[in-house]
């Protein structure tokens, strides 16, 4: 049982220590956080920067010649940079918004604009809610027409449908590129492909990717792609629209207000420059600033080395939980044995699964008392669980910070629930 | 009921979840909850029931279908369907068992605190959900019974 000789799986480009508040005892045991899906953990340097520029440089941004607002705007631009840089992006492209949400929301509202009715937008059967009924609102306001491209019976996109439904009545292709249920990474470029092909705009839903691979938004060639500050070691509140930049120009601005416009009016307005354009009213500045560290924390460590790490550990955990009679994994079954960064990879570090006899929310609670954080439920994506019959899965969602010893307290825990319920 | 109910609210202080081991009162998943999961009384559908009621709670998936025969204004008999967690299940497996031959205005008086008596387990904010689906289901059930004029 006690493999003392194995060498454990730990990345060692960064401290643990680093994190504080995993560092702390829960119910008298090690807290072993593995919802990293719904949010990550901020390492110290992210802290630390907030609270910096809540101590030193608070202002507003784009309004004064005095000196914190000069450094606040400074921060502010700075942290464009930073993540046009991450993603590949110029910082004229960059919008901060306050989560993949917001940045969905607003590519609903004003790429739809010039929609008309029979007009065709394509998602998936896997999306989030948020990639779904922001979509699904508008089209039903503006008889535009949904379609859901389907699941393969190993839980990845049929891309022959893909092929089939995709045509020149196709407005708008948006698409996860991973999975925050199955785990399943979706094949962006070639549903690029296919969406330019006939003319439509393409968004990825990178909520559960950036934080996870490097991505190269001119190497995907996709038109728009949002994702959140959270899940990346950065602060609530924040997150990015990636857009091509003579889309971004034509597109209608979503919200109104300061800071946006240009010049204003009795009677009309016009606008500000990209980015400033799509960022009406006083930005969350602390968040950009937060973002823009938990950036370099990601470079330090290196997005190589978390995806390798994240590879590894998936692929054990698979292994390892597929071994328990009774659990059954909810997404592909297996990462393909490939080289890393392969574009065939086929899933990332989240697994969802069911245990015959045992609920997902009586699991997680067993869990928890084994200081182990899992999520139970439906994980914002109800239509996928009702097409695939069930009421909800256990997940567990790893990043960098965990290792093999937090997979094997998991099947740890899960044997012993199931005796508990057996 | 309501002191019992303050007792386990007392060993179960929210802003301390997990701050030392679990102890024998803060353990949840007791012999009789994990019994009355896996036996559950009363778990059948009834098809000549004065009413039944469906309640269902997305967030996690329970879904429970009370049917009641009301004789005399008493509960002649209570039954259940449904799937969910153990809490929800257990809940409202032991709640049937309750009710039966009690009055239709006693049992109208039931609130919150009696059912998480009856479980005599600490019940978080999000676990107190499943745990009242099934007094929920009741309430909501005999209220429309008797604004439909019987
Ligand atoms: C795939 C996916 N899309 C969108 C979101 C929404 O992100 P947020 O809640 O940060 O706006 C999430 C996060 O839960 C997600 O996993």
């Amino acid at each position: 049982m006690n493999q003392t000789t194995k060498v454990k799986n730990v990345l060692p480009v960064f401290s643990i220590t680093d994190f504080p508040i995993l560092q702390q005892k829960v119910y008298g045991k090690r807290l072993i956080y593995l919802d990293n899906s719904a949010t990550t953990q901020k390492p110290k340097p992210v802290l630390q920067a907030m609270n910096d520029y809540y101590e030193k440089h608070n202002a507003n941004v784009h309004r004064a010649v005095h000196v914190l607002s000069q450094r606040a705007t400074t921060l502010y631009e700075q942290a464009h940079e930073v993540v046009a840089k991450f993603i590949g992006a110029e910082a004229e492209e960059v919008i901060f918004t306050s989560g993949t949400t917001a940045s969905l929301n607003l590519l609903a509202y004003s790429l739809c604009t010039d929609l008309e009715k029979g007009d065709e937008i394509i998602l998936t059967e896997m999306e989030h809610h948020s990639n779904l009924v922001p979509w699904q609102q508008i089209a039903k306001e503006k008889n535009l027409v949904l379609k859901f491209i389907p699941l393969t019976k190993d839980y990845c996109l049929d891309l022959r449908q893909a092929k089939k439904m995709i045509t020149t009545k196709t407005k708008i292709v948006s698409v996860t590129q991973m999975s925050n249920v199955l785990g399943t990474i979706n094949p962006v470029p070639e549903l690029v492909k296919l969406a330019h092909d006939v003319g439509a705009i393409f968004v990825v839903d990178a909520a559960q990717s950036v934080p996870h691979q490097s991505i190269d938004v001119k190497k995907l060639d996709c038109d728009f792609l949002a994702f959140s500050g959270h899940k990346m070691c950065g602060p609530t509140g924040m997150g990015v629209l990636y857009g091509k930049k003579h889309l971004l120009q034509k597109m209608k601005p979503f919200h109104y207000g300061g800071g946006m416009i240009r010049e204003v009016r009795w009677d009309d307005s016009s606008w500000n420059d990209l980015p400033g354009k799509f960022e009406a009213g006083t930005p969350n500045i602390a968040g950009a600033v937060g973002l823009m560290e938990a950036i370099r924390y990601l470079e330090k460590v290196g997005m190589d080395n978390i995806e390798d790490h994240e590879h590894t550990l998936t692929a054990y955990a698979l292994k390892k939980l597929s071994g328990i009679s009774g659990l059954q994994i909810i997404g592909p079954a297996s990462n393909p044995p490939t080289s890393l960064k392969q574009p065939t990879l086929l899933r990332g570090p989240v697994i969802s699964f069911v245990i015959e006899g045992i609920h997902p929310h009586d699991l997680g609670e067993v869990l928890d008392k084994e200081g182990i954080a899992v999520r139970g439920g439906h994980h914002c994506a109800m239509p996928l669980m009702a097409k695939l019959g069930i009421a909800g899965t256990t997940r567990a969602s790893f990043y960098f910070y965990n290792t093999d010893d937090d997979v094997d307290a998991l099947v740890k825990a899960v044997k012993k629930a199931q005796e508990l319920f057996g | 009921m309501i002191n019992k109910y303050q007792k386990q609210k007392a060993a179960f202080d929210q802003n301390q979840i997990g701050d030392g081991p679990l102890t024998e009162e803060q353990e949840i998943y007791r012999e009789n909850i994990i019994d009355h999961y896996k036996n559950p009384h009363n778990k059948r559908k009834m098809d000549h029931c004065t009413f039944s009621r469906r309640e269902f709670n997305p967030l996690c998936g329970d879904d429970v279908i009370m049917y009641v025969t009301i004789r005399n204004n008493f509960i002649g008999d209570a039954a259940f369907t449904g799937t969910g967690c153990a809490i929800s299940q257990a809940s409202v497996s032991l709640l049937t068992d309750q009710i039966k031959n009690k009055s239709l205005e006693e049992v109208k008086k039931m609130t919150r605190d009696d059912v998480v008596g009856m479980l005599g387990i600490p019940l978080s904010t999000v676990r107190l959900r499943c745990a009242l689906l099934s007094l929920k289901a009741l309430l909501k059930g005999i209220e429309l019974w008797e604004r439909g004029g019987k």
